[in-house]
């Protein structure tokens, strides 16, 4: 039953990745993701991978070679922070365009200017229109689980579309915390042989990929990545069921902390929902009934089942670790009341911009956003809904 | 390496089918095709083409001109994308993932744009890592797709929309980039510079040499452009005989180190019978502008004399 360990996040993305053996692996040094292909090299240059690593100049170079080689019919990983995915961006969306399942690790972290190399999920937020299936996870442990899902989400024939998962930079990539591996010859069983219908390396059946696409063509080529996005959602808990029966860990789209009964609700995403988990405890020895949100799965954003979970509150706060500049809250945020407002859901709701650039956020934080729904939930009025948690006056 | 034009074009299909929509008269094309008919016909290739005239205009959905495969992502990664490709197929190979008989060649084309300018970085990375790949480079002097805007390859005083001869700036005002010396920094196996002249035999035996030499190769083809350039499109043929016959574009290769001028012009002609068939440099042929032409010419006998030199000194004992 599984392998105890203690390893940091990026030991265990690695060691995932070790285990899942791809065929390239092209990735460009960024902190804090940087020591994800030190280990993995590693393991290349003792031979216990298959893996071709490409050390290449950039990360665009990164995202280009594993088009390349996810498109000759191979499986590509690769991993990356910050400016390293803002740099790989124009590839970010090609590689969903051209639907290949290439699965990247990303370490989470705040996107320049001025540089700051700690966490926020900004970098993330850059590309969440880009057709990558996004998940989230909350420590090593997830980050790991969630890697050894990813391809059998991402390579499915209803979705084939390129998967990252997250992981905040240093507060979980360089935290050593215990965990419970999986064995290598069930992961390689689990996650299976890559077979791609058509791709490069079939001299029988030459192929041509990326082509000039028109007036006439590209709405109909969107549609389908639309449509595939909308797929992976079955995907997605289909094959957390089957990981659920080899390793007894459950996964969903999002996970819900005594949201039973509760009245009031933070929804948050990545290392805070651990936090998080230590204050609903708290106020529920109190009497509070607080209750949390941890999603998990980010785009496809499941909107029906987060309306369903967060119908009920009398107040609920969406906490983003991005800011979007846009003078009306977080992504998170928005995508959260608009599912509630098609799924004519009325809860008070408020966005909270929190933890920019690595700024810790404590207990007493998330405690003083909770006892702000508390007044919310009594009053029903909310004078500033767009507000903003650990930042200094 | 035995030669007939006549027997390789009836023996060896073009790879690059009719029915593409580049230009009549442009250069680019008759390259391409030549190059990959220096493939073995057994050997199946992957092609990697650069965001340019060549690929909009070979592969707009849903019909390709390419019998290969290929892919094409986007501008400043063509090489890149083939590296990926090319690492991918040394993976799977030495897996077993695919026969063992199967021969794949990794062939890029770029424009200059593509390969001087915005996917210089992406083109150094690969030859340094040395993936067993081509990078061809079809120069035609300047951004034709967007309409002909400068790029470090465009000449000295070629008028071009980004580059105008105005009436207080004569064109563009820089040399050109020497992107094949730049190439041949890299230690590379095989660095070679070429045309399609005199029944394509350089080419040819170029692009058969860069093939299947093992490891990272490039190939500098200057193609010229009817549009950008501003010559007759039946003069195709001719305009690159006196880029080549006025040493304004020397044919050499780079083997290892040891540089070899391919062909010799008997005699140099002066570089004026390159400029004055080109729309783009007109205004050099006005009254009061010879100092252009003479500058121009001393540039072209400077890289010329300096390439003299590397050839005599790389194969010094």
């Amino acid at each position: 039953m599984g392998i105890r360990e203690r390893l940091s996040g990026n030991e265990a993305v690695a060691t995932a990745m070790k285990q899942i053996n791809p065929d390239v692996v092209a990735a460009f040094p960024i902190t804090p993701s940087t020591e994800i292909p030190q280990y993995f090299s590693t393991f290349v240059s003792n031979g216990t991978v298959d893996t071709e690593f490409v050390a290449v100049e950039s990360e665009h170079s990164a995202m280009s070679a594993c088009i390349g080689a996810e498109a000759a019919g191979g499986r590509a990983m690769t991993a990356t922070s910050a400016n390293g995915l803002s740099y790989m961006w124009e590839m970010i969306y090609i590689a969903s365009s051209l639907r290949l399942p290439i699965v990247m690790s990303l370490v989470n972290r705040a996107v320049s200017g001025p540089l700051n190399i700690h966490n926020d999920h900004s970098d993330a937020m850059g590309v969440r229109d880009s057709g990558w299936i996004m998940l989230f996870s909350e420590n090593n442990q997830e980050a790991y689980d969630n890697l050894v899902m990813a391809h059998r989400i991402a390579e499915n024939k209803d979705v084939l579309l390129p998967l990252m998962v997250c992981q905040d930079g240093f507060i979980t990539s360089h935290s050593i915390e215990n965990i419970e591996l999986i064995e290598d010859d069930k992961v390689k069983e689990f996650v299976g042989k890559y077979n791609p219908e058509h791709y490069l390396l079939n001299a029988k059946e030459p192929i041509a990929i990326g082509p000039l696409d028109v007036q006439h063509y590209l709405f109909e080529h969107k549609y389908q990545q639309a449509e595939a996005m909308r797929n992976a959602k079955k995907v997605i808990l289909e094959v957390a069921k089957d990981f659920e029966k080899m390793t007894g860990r459950k996964y969903s789209f999002f996970e819900e902390y005594k949201m039973e009964d509760a009245e009031i609700a933070v929804v948050c995403m990545n290392s805070t929902a651990g936090t998080t988990k230590t204050v609903v405890d708290d106020l529920r020895n109190k009497g509070v009934k607080a209750g949390m949100v941890k999603v998990r799965v980010f785009r496809p954003f499941p909107a029906e089942e987060i309306a369903e979970a967060l119908g009920n509150l009398k107040a609920v706060a969406i906490m983003d670790k991005s800011d979007s500049l846009n003078a009306a809250g977080g992504a998170l945020f928005e995508d959260v009341v608009s599912s509630m407002y098609v799924a004519k859901k009325q809860v008070p709701a408020v966005s909270y911009v929190y933890g920019i650039g690595g700024r810790d956020t404590t207990s007493k934080d998330i405690e003083e956003v909770y006892n702000n729904l508390q007044e919310i939930a009594k009053t029903g009025n909310i004078d500033n809904p767009y507000r903003y948690v650990g930042l200094r006056k | 390496m035995a030669y007939n034009l006549k027997e390789v074009m009836a023996n060896k299909p073009s790879r690059l089918t009719a029915g593409h929509r580049m230009c009549a008269g442009c250069g680019a094309p008759p390259v391409a095709r030549m190059i990959l008919r220096a493939l073995k016909p057994e050997d199946h290739a992957v092609i990697s083409n650069a965001t340019g005239c060549m690929e909009v205009s070979t592969f707009m959905y849903p019909y390709t001109a390419w019998t290969d495969s290929f892919i094409h992502t986007a501008f400043e990664n063509a090489a890149s994308t083939c590296s990926g490709a090319e690492a991918a197929y040394e993976s799977m190979k030495r897996q077993g993932k695919l026969p063992q008989d199967q021969n794949t060649k990794f062939i890029t084309f770029g424009g200059d744009g593509g390969t001087y300018d915005i996917g210089l970085q992406a083109l150094s990375g690969a030859m340094e890592r040395g993936h067993d790949m081509v990078y061809v480079c079809y120069d035609n002097g300047a951004y034709m797709n967007t309409g002909i805007q400068r790029s470090s390859a465009t000449p000295k005083f070629a008028d071009t929309t980004t580059s105008p001869a105005g009436s207080v700036i004569p064109g563009k005002m820089q040399s050109r980039k020497d992107l094949t010396e730049v190439m041949a920094a890299h230690h590379l196996p095989y660095v070679a510079q070429t045309i399609a002249y005199m029944n394509f035999k350089d080419l040819y035996e170029k692009a058969e040499k860069a093939i299947y030499t093992e490891g990272p190769c490039f190939l500098n083809v200057l193609s010229p452009c009817p549009r950008g350039w501003g010559y007759p499109t039946d003069m195709l043929m001719e305009i690159n005989k006196l880029a080549v016959e006025t040493c304004y574009w020397p044919l050499y290769e780079v083997e290892n180190g040891k540089y070899k001028i391919t062909y010799k012009p008997a005699k140099k002609l002066p570089i004026e019978e390159f400029l004055r068939p080109q729309k783009r440099f007109k205004h050099m042929f006005k009254p009061g502008n010879e100092w252009m032409l003479e500058e121009f010419q001393k540039e072209v006998d400077k890289r010329w004399e300096t390439l003299l030199a590397l050839e005599e000194m790389s194969n010094k004992e």
